[in-house]
C-alpha cells in the first residue's frame, strides 16, 4: 500500500489509482431535468475504508476518510449516522420523488452499538460534538425533541440488532441553512472544492435555488460480496433545486456554468471513478429538451421503481473535456412546462381551525396507484405543548374508518418529552387517507417562550416511510418490445421500493402574553390585588357595630357579683 | 377605603350620592358625549407611527413595470368572463399556470337562509381559483394573501388583471419568504368564506365547499383588491371587518407610508385628510371620518372581502380604487409599486404583526385613537347605570320611613317574590328568542298566506314579533303573587340596570361603536323609567329610544355622514334592507349583531318597558 510520502507524486503518475490502502472514494453528479422546466442537481460522494472502529478499536491513520468523523464514530460507539440540512420543501407534485428525501430543517438520527450503556447521554454529546462540526444549532435537540421511533427509522448498513432502544431521532424543523454550514460540509470531502465535481460547489449559486439540502450518512457496508468483513461507508450528498423562472432569466436553458457559475475541467484526482449522468429518460428522441455535447455512453438503472435511461459523462476520460479543456454541459428546453404530477405516494400536512385554545393536525396521506392498495408507516412526533387528545384520533380513507394495523404512541411529559405516534395504515388504491387528531395548546412559563413568540412554534415533519409499488410492475401493456419469456409474470423482483415522504413542518401559534411591559404588568396587577380586593374583602366580609364606651370599673365589678348570683347584668 | 370602613362617614358618602343621584347622571352624560366628540379633534388624538421594527427600519424598492400589461390581462378577462357568464375558471388556471403558480380550484355552493335582494342571490354556486407562488427555500409554513373578488358585471377586471401581472412580476424575484397566493374569489363574501373555511378546515356556517388541495401554511396577512377603472384618483382603504374586528393598527400605517412614499392619493371612509384642524369645517370633516367607522363597525358586517380574515387572526385590509377626485391621477403601475411594496415588507415580517394597536378608531388616515382614549367615554356612561344601580339598592335597603302612627306599611316590608322578577325576565327572554327564530322559521308560511316576497316576509316578521313584544302581557306576575309592588319594580329595576351594564361592558369590550351607540340610547332610558312617571310620554320616548329606532336613525345618519341624504320613504326601504342583511350576516358569516340584539338587548330593554306599565 502506497504510502503518504509518494502519495502526492503518485497523483501526477498514476491518476487513477484505485483502492489506496482500503481507501475509496467515488464521486457523481445526477443532472435530472424535471418535469416542471426546472432543474434538479444531486451530488454524491462516497469514500469507502475498510477498516473497524467497533469495539473500542483505535485507529489513527486517516486519509481520504475525514479525521474528524472518525473520531466521533470511534468516541461514541456510532453504527449508523444520518444527518441532513435542507432548507426548503420538496414539491412531489411538480419535482417527483427526490433521490434522498429530507425534511426542511436539520434531521439526525443515530443508531448506536449495543455496546453503549447510557445512550442519553451519549447522544446528548454527540448531538453537541456534530453542532460544532456542522456550524449548526444541533445543540438544541434534547429530551424534549428525541423521539426513539419502534418501526420507521431502520438501519441501512450491515448488522442484525435493531432494538429501538439504540435509535435516537431528532429534527430541528427552525434551523435555517446557509453557507456556515457548506463550509465545513465541504472540508469533509478528500479534494475539498478544488478539484473534481466540488468545484460547483459555490455557495454564492447554491443559496441562489428553490431547495437546497445536504447531508452525511455513515453506514457499515460490506467489504466484498463475502461481507466476512465490514468496510465503512460516508455519503456525502448534496440536492440542489433551481428554478426556471428564477435563474434563467426567461430563457429555457440551463449550463453548468450558469447553475453553478463554474465549468469543470479535472476530476478529483483521488477519486476511483467521477461521472455526471444526465437523465434522459422523458426525452428519447431529443424532444423535450437538447443535450450537449452529445456523448455516447448510455447507461440504465431502476431508480425509484422506475427504469431511468442516463446519458454519461466520464470525467476520469480525457476525451470527456474535449478541446478547450473543459466541460460545461448545455440543456435547451425545446417544450413548454407540463402539468402537476400525479406521484404514487405523497403527502401534505396542515393545522384546522381557529383561535388559540384548540386545534386539529390533519395530515393527507394520497395514494395515487390505479389498482394497488401499500400500507405506509406514518410517524409523528409533535412537541408537548401541543396536547394531543389521543382519543380524538381518526383514520378515514374513502369516507371510511381506516383501522390502522399497528399503532405505538408515547405520551409527552411536560417539558421532557414529546409525543410519539406511529402507525402502520393501508392505503387503499387511488384514494385519499386522512389522519385527523385534535391538540390544546399549553400555556407556557413566561420564560419559556422564544425571543419571537409572535411567529409561532414549530411541529416537525411527519414521516411516511413506505414500500411503494414500483412502475415497472405496473407496466402491464405488452405492446412494449421486449422478449415474450421475460413478460409472463407481472411481478418483479424489483416489484415494489422504498420511499420515505416528509410532510410540511407546522407552524402553530400558541397563546402568547403581551412582553412588552411585564414589569408595569406585575406591579399594577399586584397593586390592583392588595389595595383593592384587600379592602373590599374587608369591607365585605366585616361586620359593622356602633362600639359602646368601656363601663366603668365599680360597673364591671358589679356585673361580676351580678353574674355570680345569676343576675342579668347591668 | 377608610372613608368606606367608617359608618359615619359612609352613610353621608351614600346619601350625597343618592341625594345627587341625578345631576350626577346628567353630568356623567354630557362628559361622556363630549369625550367622545373631543376624541376626532386632532390635538387630543396621536400621530399613527410604526410599531413593528421588521416593517419599519427596512427599505425596499418597488420597481414592478407592467401596468400596462395588467391592464390587457384584466380586459381579456373581463372577456372571458363575458364569454364563460361568470367566473372564467379554465382560463384563470391556465394563466396562473403559465406565470409559473401552483393552481388550485374550490367548488363551493350555499343556499341561503331566504333571497339576498340586494345582491339578488340564492342558490349560490361558485368556484375560487387560487394560485401558490411558492417561495425559494421555504418550508411551506407562512404565507400572505393577495385577493381579488371576481363580479358580476364590468367591475373589478382591473383588480384580477393587477393580480395576475403582480403574480407574474413577484414569481420571478427571488426575495420571498413567505408563500403568497394569488386568490380570485366568486361571489365576493361567500366565496371568501368559502375559501377561508376550506383552508382552515372549519364549517361554522354549513357551507358546502370542496377541500383544498394546496396550502401555504399559516397565513400571516392578506389584502383585497378592488380596482373598476384603468386610472385611479385615490386610494381607499377598508378596515373593518366581521363583529367590528379591525386588523392591526400596523397594516394601516403600511398603507398611509407607502401612499405617501410612492405619491398616491389615499383615503379612509373615503375622505380625503385635511389640515386644517383647528377650523370647525376641519372639525366636522374628521368628526365625520371618525362617526362613519364608528358607524361601519357597529353594523358588525364585514365591508369587503378582507373583512372574513379577522376571525382566524390574520390582519387583513382591503384597497379600494376611487375614481372621483377629478384633477389627481394614478395609473395601474403605481398602484401595482404600491402592493409590490407593501408585500415586500410584510414578507420581512419575523412575527405575526401585533407590535401596534388592535383597538382603535381613526378620524383621518394619520391619526388614531387608541383603546385607551376612547374608552372613558364609554366608561362615563356605564357608570351612570352603577350609580342608578346604587341608589336603587340603597332604598331598597333602607327601612321605609315610619309612618306618623307608627305602624309601618306592611306590604312594603313585605320583600317581592322572586317570582315577581324572574317572570318578566322570561317572558322578555321568551319574546327575544321568537324575534331571533320566527322570521327565518315562518317565512313560507308567510310568503303563502301574503303577497310579499320571502326577504319582506322575513323582514316584516321580525318588525312584528318585535312590535307583538310590546303589547304582551308584562304583568303576568301579578297572577302569581298579587299585586305589584313598590320595592318590586324597584328589585325589577335593579336586575335590569345591573344586566344593562354588563350587557353594554361587555359588548363595547369587543365592538366599542355598537357598546357606545347602544349606551346612547339605552342609558337615558334605564335611568329616568319608573311606573310613577307620565305614561303616555314616556312611552314615546321609550320607543324612540328602543334598539330598532335606534337602528332606524342609524340609517338616516349614515346615509347623512355619507353626504347621500335619503328620503323617508328611501331611508325605509334601507331600513329594511338593513335589517335583512343583518339577518344574512349572521347566518352566512356568523356576524353576532343580530343574535345579541334580538336576544340579549331587546329582552333587557323589554324589561324598562315593563317597569314603565308596573301596576
Amino acid at each position: 500500500c502506497a504510502t503518504g510520502i509518494n502519495m502526492q507524486a503518485a497523483h501526477w503518475l498514476a491518476p487513477r489509482m484505485t483502492r489506496q490502502c482500503g481507501n475509496d472514494f467515488q464521486e457523481e453528479l445526477v443532472i435530472r431535468p424535471l418535469h416542471s422546466g426546472d432543474i434538479y442537481a444531486s451530488f454524491q460522494f462516497r469514500t469507502v475504508w475498510e477498516t473497524d472502529f467497533m469495539r473500542g478499536n483505535k485507529v489513527s491513520h486517516y486519509r481520504l476518510f475525514p479525521k474528524s468523523l472518525g473520531q466521533v464514530i470511534s468516541k461514541f460507539s456510532v453504527r449508523e449516522l444520518h444527518i441532513s440540512f435542507t432548507q426548503g420543501y420538496w414539491r412531489t407534485m411538480q419535482w417527483g420523488q427526490p433521490f434522498q428525501p429530507s425534511p426542511p430543517g436539520a434531521e439526525l438520527w443515530v443508531w448506536f452499538q449495543d455496546s453503549v450503556t447510557d445512550v442519553d447521554g451519549t447522544w446528548k454529546e454527540l448531538t453537541n460534538v456534530l453542532s460544532g462540526i456542522f456550524c449548526a444549532s444541533l445543540n438544541f435537540i434534547d429530551s424534549t425533541n428525541t423521539v426513539q421511533p419502534s418501526a420507521s427509522f431502520k438501519p441501512l448498513g450491515i448488522g442484525n440488532e435493531t432494538d429501538h432502544r439504540f435509535l435516537r431521532y431528532a429534527t430541528l424543523p427552525r434551523e435555517i441553512v446557509c453557507t456556515e454550514n457548506l463550509t465545513p460540509w465541504k472540508k469533509l470531502l478528500p479534494c475539498g472544492s478544488k478539484a473534481g465535481l466540488a468545484v460547483l460547489l459555490k455557495s454564492e449559486k447554491l443559496f441562489h435555488s428553490s431547495f437546497h439540502s445536504q447531508a452525511v450518512h455513515i453506514r457499515p457496508v460490506c467489504q466484498d460480496w463475502q461481507c466476512k468483513t465490514t468496510s465503512w461507508e460516508l455519503r456525502q450528498t448534496l440536492n440542489v433545486v433551481f428554478d426556471l423562472h428564477n435563474s434563467a432569466q426567461g430563457k429555457r436553458e440551463w449550463s453548468l456554468f450558469k447553475m453553478f457559475s463554474r465549468t469543470l475541467t479535472e476530476a478529483c484526482p483521488l477519486a476511483s471513478s467521477s461521472k455526471i449522468y444526465i437523465d434522459i429518460t422523458d426525452n428519447p428522441q431529443g424532444e423535450q429538451f437538447e443535450v450537449s455535447p452529445a456523448t455516447p455512453l448510455l447507461s440504465q438503472a431502476v431508480v425509484l421503481g422506475d427504469r431511468r435511461t442516463f446519458s454519461v459523462y466520464d470525467l476520469t476520460q480525457q476525451i470527456t473535456f474535449g478541446t478547450v479543456r473543459s466541460l460545461n454541459l448545455l440543456i435547451r428546453w425545446k417544450s413548454s412546462e407540463g402539468d402537476m404530477l400525479r406521484p404514487l405516494l405523497h403527502a401534505e400536512r396542515y393545522v384546522a381551525g381557529y383561535g388559540l385554545q384548540t386545534g386539529e393536525i390533519h395530515t393527507l396521506m394520497y395514494n395515487n396507484h390505479p389498482y394497488r392498495s401499500f400500507p405506509v408507516l406514518l410517524l409523528d412526533s409533535v412537541p408537548w405543548y401541543l396536547r394531543l387528545y389521543i382519543h380524538t384520533l381518526t383514520v378515514t380513507s374513502k369516507g371510511k374508518d381506516n383501522k390502522p394495523s399497528y399503532i405505538h404512541y408515547q405520551p409527552s411529559k411536560d417539558r421532557l418529552r414529546p409525543h410519539l405516534l406511529e402507525m402502520l395504515v393501508q392505503l387503499p388504491p387511488n384514494s385519499v387517507t386522512e389522519v385527523t387528531v385534535q391538540f390544546e395548546r399549553a400555556l407556557l412559563k413566561w420564560t419559556e417562550y422564544t425571543p419571537d413568540p409572535n411567529h409561532g412554534f414549530y411541529v416537525g415533519s411527519s414521516v411516511i416511510s413506505s414500500l411503494v409499488p414500483s412502475i415497472v410492475a405496473m407496466d402491464t401493456n405488452s405492446t412494449r418490445e421486449r422478449p415474450l419469456f421475460s413478460s409472463f409474470f407481472p411481478c418483479k423482483e424489483e416489484s415494489s421500493y422504498f420511499v420515505r415522504v416528509y410532510t410540511e413542518p407546522l407552524l402553530v401559534n400558541l397563546p402568547t402574553p403581551d412582553f412588552s411591559m411585564p414589569y408595569n404588568v406585575i406591579c399594577l396587577t399586584c397593586t390592583v390585588v392588595a389595595v383593592g380586593y384587600g379592602s373590599l374583602y374587608n369591607l365585605l366580609t366585616r361586620s359593622f357595630q356602633i362600639e359602646e364606651p368601656s363601663p366603668g370599673l365599680a360597673k364591671r365589678i358589679a356585673n361580676i357579683i351580678r353574674k355570680m348570683r345569676g343576675v342579668p347584668p347591668l | 377605603m377608610g372613608l368606606l370602613s367608617d359608618p359615619n362617614r359612609r352613610r353621608a358618602l351614600i346619601s350625597l350620592l343618592t341625594r345627587l343621584n341625578s345631576p350626577i347622571c346628567v353630568v356623567c352624560y354630557m362628559a361622556g358625549v363630549a369625550w367622545f366628540m373631543g376624541l376626532a379633534f386632532e390635538p387630543f388624538t396621536l400621530r399613527t407611527y410604526m410599531s413593528e421594527n421588521a416593517m419599519g427600519s427596512t427599505m425596499v424598492e418597488e420597481r414592478f413595470p407592467a401596468g400596462e400589461r395588467a391592464l390587457t390581462t384584466g380586459r381579456e378577462f373581463s372577456a372571458h368572463k363575458k364569454k364563460a357568464g361568470g367566473m372564467p375558471v379554465d382560463w384563470l388556471v391556465k394563466t396562473m399556470q403559465a406565470r409559473g403558480l401552483e393552481v388550485f380550484t374550490q367548488r363551493f355552493s350555499r343556499k341561503l337562509p331566504f333571497p339576498d335582494e340586494n345582491k339578488e342571490r340564492y342558490m349560490v354556486k361558485g368556484t375560487n381559483v387560487y394560485g401558490i407562488l411558492r417561495a425559494p427555500r421555504a418550508p411551506r409554513t407562512e404565507a400572505l394573501v393577495l385577493s381579488a373578488p371576481c363580479t358580476p358585471g364590468d367591475s373589478n377586471n382591473q383588480a384580477v388583471g393587477l393580480l395576475l401581472g403582480l403574480a407574474q412580476y413577484f414569481r420571478n424575484q427571488i426575495y420571498w419568504a413567505k408563500d403568497i397566493i394569488f386568490l380570485v374569489n366568486e361571489h365576493d363574501l361567500i366565496g371568501m368564506q368559502a375559501w377561508l373555511e376550506g383552508y382552515h378546515h372549519t364549517n361554522t356556517t354549513g357551507m358546502d365547499w370542496s377541500p383544498l388541495q394546496g396550502r401555504g401554511g399559516s397565513i400571516q396577512a392578506a389584502l383585497s383588491l378592488e380596482l373598476s377603472s384603468d386610472v385611479i384618483t385615490s386610494m381607499d382603504l377598508v378596515l373593518e371587518g366581521l363583529n367590528g374586528q379591525l386588523p392591526n393598527l400596523d397594516l394601516a400605517n403600511l398603507f398611509y407610508a407607502f401612499c405617501q412614499k410612492i405619491g398616491v392619493l389615499c383615503t379612509i371612509q373615503g375622505k380625503l385628510q385635511r389640515n386644517d384642524w383647528d377650523s370647525v369645517s376641519g372639525y366636522s370633516h374628521s368628526v365625520q371620518t371618525m362617526m362613519l367607522m364608528v358607524m361601519k363597525q357597529a353594523s358588525g358586517r364585514p365591508w369587503g372581502d378582507h373583512g372574513l380574515f379577522l376571525r382566524y387572526h390574520i390582519e387583513a385590509a382591503s384597497i379600494k380604487g376611487i375614481n372621483s377626485f377629478r384633477q389627481y391621477k394614478t395609473d395601474v403601475t403605481t398602484i401595482g409599486r404600491l402592493l409590490e411594496g407593501m408585500y415586500r415588507k410584510l414578507n420581512n415580517l419575523l412575527e405575526r404583526l401585533h407590535q401596534s394597536y388592535f383597538f382603535y378608531l381613526m378620524p383621518s388616515l394619520s391619526h388614531f385613537v387608541s383603546i385607551g382614549y376612547y374608552m372613558p367615554a364609554f366608561g362615563l356612561l356605564a357608570v351612570i347605570l352603577l350609580l342608578r344601580a346604587l341608589d336603587l339598592w340603597v332604598q331598597l335597603a333602607t327601612p321605609p320611613p315610619r309612618t306618623e302612627d307608627g305602624i309601618t306599611d306592611k306590604e312594603q316590608v313585605s320583600s317581592p317574590g322572586v317570582l315577581s322578577v324572574l317572570t318578566p325576565l322570561v317572558i322578555s327572554h321568551l319574546t327575544g328568542v321568537a324575534l331571533y327564530t320566527l322570521p327565518i322559521q315562518f317565512q313560507e308560511m308567510a310568503v303563502e298566506q301574503f303577497p310579499v316576497s320571502e326577504t319582506e316576509a322575513v323582514v316584516l316578521t321580525a318588525i312584528g314579533v318585535y312590535t307583538a313584544g310590546l303589547a304582551l302581557p308584562h304583568n303576568t306576575h301579578r297572577l302569581l303573587s298579587g299585586e305589584g309592588t313598590e320595592q318590586g319594580w324597584r328589585v325589577l329595576k335593579l336586575v335590569a340596570v345591573l344586566y344593562l351594564a354588563v350587557l353594554l361592558g361587555c359588548t363595547a369590550l369587543i365592538n366599542f361603536s355598537l357598546g357606545f351607540i347602544l349606551a346612547l340610547t339605552l342609558v337615558p332610558v334605564a335611568a329616568f323609567v319608573t311606573p310613577h312617571v307620565p305614561k303616555v310620554l314616556s312611552a314615546f320616548i321609550l320607543v324612540i329610544l328602543s334598539p330598532a329606532c335606534t337602528l332606524l336613525f342609524s340609517v338616516f345618519f349614515f346615509q347623512e355622514l355619507q353626504e347621500l341624504p335619503v328620503s323617508f320613504q328611501e331611508g325605509w326601504l334601507l331600513y329594511l334592507s338593513v335589517i335583512s342583511q343583518g339577518i344574512l350576516d349572521h347566518f352566512l358569516y356568523g356576524s353576532l349583531v343580530y343574535p345579541l340584539i334580538a336576544l340579549l338587548v331587546y329582552p333587557c330593554w323589554l324589561l324598562f318597558w315593563n317597569i314603565l306599565f308596573w301596576k
